[in-house]
């Protein structure tokens, strides 16, 4: 079983990204070998209240039970706690914020207050370190990135809160990993799509430094090819077992501990 | 299958890394699981140690390119190189292609010491087509600021020096290398001796089918960079969206084109 937790629906405003359709994805999954993927709407991280992108999310996956939805909370929004209680009610495995593209404080009070309600709620939260290259963004496209003291932050900020970090590179994990408590950093699990293979061997490195355990399957569609999350895999010299836990594996243990 | 890799690069003791033999084992490594049959590949001097790396010494150039000669003659399939000069000192540029032509290199490397329009790369360019090789050209893709470390050239300039030097083949590196690489494409175009490289550690959704869109897959040149992962996963996307000739044409008849004495098992 082959769970992607870092793919997307929808458009892109900063350029013109073949693929946003859910048939669309499922033709890319079935590509490269894919089974489930959970899916963010691209489209509506950039709207006022990203919320309003749930219901196609919940509806897609009715009809698709591979797309499990990710629906986004902005917790600066007055509706937000019922965003999260119908994610809840809706079976979705996580939500996820974009506090750059919101507007708000990646560590201020309004994401702490949602990392705590996601944690009483046992639902991990998703934050994407970037969408995209910073050497190659639209020059009206000035969100900031996220940075590792942002993610200690939140960790510290509540003992039950648990993140899902997606387009994290290898420094970034690092300063976040050996910047924290084991026990701050059993509730982190990061997806791989931006962890360089060889020659640097990145992920090689961190797999045995960080801890096979930390790491999931993710690849970022549409905005990248899922071929290169494949490809890291199939770089690394794995034993079934390891590849089975950091296709799915580890998510599953992360969800249910 | 022929697979040519046309924008590697290797290290060497003199540099700053204490890993550099790790890395190298490893793109060899990481290349026969892929099925790359050979790295065009180049040491940017010092690798920034004793000048930096993207305005290397003569000195350190002629270091980098003496330790790429000696993994030559080691690897004598597997890999062959690109001198690596810095067009500031022109004649030391220019001894140094003429000694590595000779020792078997097979192009010429520019990385971003000056401006890819500025007339002292004529004398680099002439060398070129004197040599009947390839220039790889270092690109931002789209530079709308000055960047620090480098004098980095974008396609609009590599596009006025191959207008001027019509018989030279030029390679734009690396356009998933960062930066707007849909201005790239529309720059190049209609320049039909400007050849594109894929690698770089972008795999964007859209950008292999705005290359072949754009420039046609009898210019594109498949390539890795320094993230064979990602080099990795355009082939196999390009797989699923080409013909069989298209994807050889890209592996590595595009670069038998332009490369002498490119070692090929087709």
């Amino acid at each position: 079983m082959r769970i992607d937790v870092n793919a997307f629906l929808g458009r892109y405003p900063f350029r013109d990204v073949p693929g946003g359709s859910p048939t669309a994805l499922l033709r890319n999954m079935d590509r490269v070998g894919i089974d489930v993927a959970w899916i963010s709407n691209l489209s509506a991280i950039f709207w006022r209240d990203p919320a309003q992108g749930n219901d196609v999310l919940y509806q897609t996956h009715l009809r698709e039970p591979r797309l499990h939805p990710v629906p986004a909370v902005h917790p600066g929004l007055g509706h937000w706690r019922e965003a999260l209680q119908r994610a809840a009610e809706e079976g979705a495995p996580c939500v996820r914020a974009d506090p750059g593209y919101y507007g708000i404080a990646p560590d201020g009070p309004e994401l702490r207050e949602l990392a705590a309600a996601c944690g009483e709620a046992r639902l991990p939260l998703e934050l994407a370190v970037r969408l995209e290259d910073g050497r190659q963004r639209h020059p009206n496209d000035s969100a900031p990135e996220l940075a590792p003291w942002h993610i200690r932050s939140l960790l510290r900020s509540d003992p039950r809160a648990k993140l899902l970090v997606t387009h994290a590179d290898k420094d970034f994990i690092e300063q976040v990993h050996f910047g924290s408590t084991p026990a701050e950093s059993e509730r982190v699990l990061w997806d791989i799509c931006w962890i360089w293979g060889p020659p640097e061997d990145h992920l090689e490195l961190l797999l045995g430094t960080v801890g096979l355990a930390r790491f999931t399957f993710g690849t970022g569609m549409l905005l990248r090819l899922p071929e290169n999350s494949v490809a890291k895999l199939d770089l690394l010299d794995l034993s079934p077992e390891q590849r089975s836990r950091l296709e799915s594996g580890n998510l599953q243990a992360f969800l249910t501990r | 299958m022929t697979l040519i890799d046309v924008h590697a690069h290797f290290f060497h003791p003199a540099g700053p890394r204490a890993d550099w033999a790790e890395r190298n084992a490893s793109r060899l490594q990481a290349g026969e699981k892929i099925g790359i049959t050979c790295h065009v590949a180049s040491i940017l001097g010092s690798w920034g140690r004793t000048s930096p790396v993207y305005f290397p010494s003569p000195d350190d150039a002629s270091a980098g390119n003496l330790a790429l000669l000696a993994l030559q003659r080691d690897h004598p399939e597997r890999i062959r190189g690109y001198a690596c000069v810095n067009p500031n000192f022109t004649e030391h540029a220019l001894e140094e292609i003429d000694r590595c032509i000779a020792a078997g290199m097979l192009g010429i490397k520019l990385a971003a010491s000056r401006r890819a329009d500025d007339p002292l790369l004529d004398p680099i360019a002439e060398a070129a087509r004197r040599h009947k090789v390839p220039i790889l050209q270092h690109i931002w893709q789209h530079r709308r600021k000055d960047w620090p470390g480098q004098e980095a050239s974008d396609a609009v300039e590599l596009v006025t020096l191959a207008r001027r030097h019509p018989e030279v083949a030029f390679i734009l590196a690396h356009i998933g290398g960062g930066g707007d690489w849909l201005h790239s494409l529309h720059a190049v175009r209609n320049v039909p001796n400007i050849f594109v490289d894929l690698s770089g550690s972008g795999v964007d959704g859209g950008m292999l089918e705005a290359c072949i869109d754009q420039v046609g897959v009898t210019r594109l040149l498949w390539g890795a960079d320094i993230t064979l992962d990602t080099g990795w996963a355009k082939l196999r996307h390009l797989e699923q969206i080409l013909r069989d000739e298209q994807l050889d044409a890209i592996r590595w008849r595009n670069a038998a084109g332009i490369f002498p004495r490119l070692p090929t098992r087709g």
